[in-house]
């Protein structure tokens, strides 16, 4: 098991490498210099030149490049890339070059709200779909069945952001309520719960609905696949009650896909949220992330995609170990 | 003898074989309502987006009642004068009058402002007036007009789905906005799953270090959430002077302006091919898995024993074989592709405005600020055509899940099973 992890986590490190690189070499592609992008009202050749100093632009992209006498490369000890590297390794994302504050502070205020927002987010999907699965999977073909298929294909198939919208108009008009963000700033839970949940409790449903759709449709069918088993005939016929046999006998063995979506869902979850959380105006990291790339900010879009990956990468890990406490024979070596 | 029986068995079977094909085609359709509302939104989406601009050898078949992008524009008619004017008058007899102080309007060519109402008589209204520029006599029963932009006008039967605060008709943008939906949805899923059937075939038949890059890269692209990997990429792809824009704008003969009725044509195309990257990179991990099994058959080896070059074997055994799972990603993909581009059209880095896009139609700020005041149609109508075209994408690939699975057919309900790992859900 601790193998196992350790191969995973080794695993990491070359996607997370590949994907900084990528990033980097993507924003250089790009022409058109990142100094005059961010300059402020005078550019002359002396500012600009500071700017690239201070960003650190004069120095060679990569540690490696080619030249023209032998040995035909070139190595450097301080590149962009290289010292970027580094300084995340130590612990330090960069500053941003629109508003000159440190990375790692800015994701310290927003991390916490983008976590929130998905674990409020799975909650709900579990609470709404799990169960609406189960009910619709014991009572096949029945109105229940075919009413929570449809609303689910119905849910599934609404894009979070009009869902967003309606939702945002439905209570501007129907009930005079905006939710509490708009106006006033992001209200942490200690500080206040209940405001904290009128803020949160929206734009997770709207990433919920889809996200319960899909646990529902999967719930369905797995649990009708293990309905089937002759081991929940035995559980029957032994005269145990209907929710004996349903909940603690069927649904522990249909839980496995169910976990492993919402591993694979993460990945939506993440490019979810900067959807919902620039519609929610919350300042969360997928609406930094979002200002980041509209306005070329390298430094925060190369260390926040850094950050998306690692967590996408983590989650299926996370997933895969779940297996083993809920299946106990699933065994890595 | 055996032929005397054989004939007219065959010629009994052959009438009522096509009688009950049809017969079972209909009896499938009742059995998957929903799949044919799938089909139907599915088909309204096509006819939309190939009519919507069409004109054929000159014969307009266009189905949008105004262009997309022009301000729509109504004469209003303020009244009639009741008694003739001279040049040089300043005072108007007025019969059927709405004006008030500061209107504005033309009586034929002159442009007229009223400065105050003076009295109203049965006659008429008698108003001062400044006159134009170069005043003219007008004769009785004149009209004043005025030809005025209509912003934000609620849905009428002139305009189905109302006007926005642009001025423009709505229901128009939502029929022209199909358009722009197919085109970039089929450019980039064919771009897309044609390239990544390829990358896919050669990762997967090769094996060893061509595999082992492939696949790297490609777990690389897939860590990012799909959403910030598009937005990464249309930067990349979609900036002022990219080498992608320049190479396409130089080198192909794309027009960058007007084409198939769409104006800022060359953005439209480079958003498809953004899309069509993320694509390519799903088809690819899909096919070369497909390939890894296939290329251990025996007629793969027979080939080669045969002295088949790697070519050879790739096109004429291997990829006949992926065929039908490049058609079924590619029908998968396309609604996937479609809700992508109106995702980032909605974040604002998509199709760029004047051109009529579901998403950045949402995307409008003074749209949805008007909304909240009432003004709900501007941003209503794009949003559900395009809930309806997911929607009936994926009411349609139920009903072919359920139809292909034995298990659940003749169920009647069939099973929703599987989900589709939310591809369609964004």
């Amino acid at each position: 098991m601790r193998d196992y992890i350790i191969r995973r986590l080794l695993l990491l490190v070359p996607i997370m490498l590949g994907v900084a690189l990528l990033t980097f070499l993507a924003y250089r592609i790009i022409p058109g210099d990142a100094a005059i992008l961010h300059c402020q009202l005078e550019c002359t050749e002396e500012t600009l030149n500071a700017l690239r100093h201070e960003f650190g632009l004069d120095k060679p992209p990569l540690p490696i490049s080619g030249s023209h006498d032998a040995p035909f490369v070139e190595f450097h000890k301080h590149s962009q890339f290289g010292d970027w590297l580094a300084d995340v390794l130590r612990g330090d994302l960069g500053t941003s070059l629109t508003y000159r504050t440190a990375v790692t502070d800015e994701l310290g205020r927003r991390v916490p709200i983008t976590v929130e927002l998905l674990l409020m987010t799975v909650i709900l999907a579990l609470v709404l779909g799990v169960p609406l699965g189960v009910l619709s999977a014991i009572r096949p073909a029945t109105p229940i069945d075919w009413l929570s298929r449809v609303t689910s294909v119905f849910f599934l198939s609404l894009p979070s952001f009009y869902l967003g919208i309606l939702m945002i108009f439905a209570g501007v008009v129907w009930f005079s309520w905006t939710p509490p963000q708009f106006g006033r700033g992001y209200v942490a839970f200690y500080d206040d719960p209940w405001v904290n949940l009128q803020q949160f409790f929206f734009p997770a449903l709207v990433l919920a609905l889809a996200e319960s759709a899909v646990l529902m449709r999967l719930t369905r069918s797995a649990m009708l696949e293990v309905l089937r088993n002759d081991y929940i005939r035995t559980a029957w016929s032994k005269g145990l009650r209907e929710r004996t046999v349903v909940w603690r006998h069927a649904l522990k063995n249909a839980i496995i896909p169910i976990v492993t979506v919402i591993g694979l869902q993460i990945g939506g979850l993440l490019g979810g949220a900067v959807i919902v959380e620039s519609l929610y105006n919350l300042n969360g990291m997928g609406k930094y992330t979002l200002e980041a790339i509209i306005r070329r900010d390298l430094f925060v879009v190369q260390s926040v995609t850094l950050l998306f990956a690692a967590s996408y990468v983590l989650a299926n890990l996370c997933v895969d170990l779940t297996y083993a406490w809920l299946d106990p024979r699933i065994r890595y070596a | 003898m055996a032929r005397e029986i054989a004939l007219p068995l065959e010629l009994e079977e052959e009438r009522p074989g096509q009688r009950r094909r049809l017969g079972k085609m209909l009896q499938t359709a009742r059995r998957h309502p929903l799949g044919v509302f799938g089909l139907i939104c599915i088909s309204l989406l096509f006819f939309c987006g190939i009519f919507a601009q069409l004109s054929f050898f000159g014969i307009g078949l266009s189905i949008t009642p105004y262009n997309p992008i022009d301000v729509i524009r109504e004469v209003r008619t303020f009244g009639v004068l009741a008694e003739p004017v001279d040049a040089s008058d300043d005072k108007l007899v007025v019969s059927d009058s709405t004006v008030e102080a500061g209107t504005n309007f033309n009586i034929d060519q002159e442009r007229i402002s009223v400065i105050t109402v003076l009295s109203t008589t049965s006659e008429g209204t008698t108003i001062l007036v400044r006159r134009g520029s170069s005043p003219e006599s007008h004769g009785q029963g004149a009209a004043l007009q005025l030809d005025t932009a209509i912003p934000n006008a609620k849905p009428s039967r002139s305009h189905p789905f109302g006007t926005d605060h642009n001025s423009r008709d709505v229901l128009s943008r939502t029929i022209f906005g199909a358009r722009i939906s197919l085109l970039i949805g089929l450019v980039a899923v064919s771009t897309g799953v044609s390239a990544g059937a390829v990358l896919g075939v050669i990762s997967g038949y090769f094996g060893k270090v061509i595999d082992s890059i492939f696949m790297r890269g490609v777990d690389i692209l897939l860590a990012f959430p799909a959403v910030v990997l598009l937005l990464a990429i249309i930067t990349v792809f979609g900036d002022e002077d990219s080498t992608v824009r320049r190479f396409l704008a130089n080198s192909t003969p794309l027009p960058e302006r007007d084409f198939l009725g769409i104006p800022n044509f060359l953005d439209v195309f480079i958003v498809a091919l953004a899309i069509g990257l993320a694509v390519a990179v799903f088809t690819t991990r899909v096919v070369r898995g497909a390939v890894l099994s296939i290329k251990e058959n025996v007629y793969v080896d027979a080939a080669r024993a045969m002295g088949a070059s790697d070519a050879r074997i790739m096109m004429r055994h291997i990829f006949p074989n992926i065929v039908a799972l490049v058609v079924i990603l590619g029908s998968v993909l396309l609604p996937v592709a479609i809700l992508a581009e109106a995702t980032i059209s909605f974040l604002g880095i998509g199709v760029p405005i004047p051109t009529p896009s579901w998403g950045a139609d949402l995307s409008d700020e003074k749209s949805r600020s008007l909304m909240l005041e009432g003004y709900w149609w501007p941003v209503f109508f794009p949003g559900f055509a395009l809930s309806l075209v997911v929607l009936g994408f994926n009411m349609l690939g139920d009903a072919f899940r359920d139809l292909s699975d034995p298990r659940l057919r003749g169920s009647g309900l069939g099973g929703g099973g599987g989900g589709r790992g939310g591809g369609v859900a964004m």
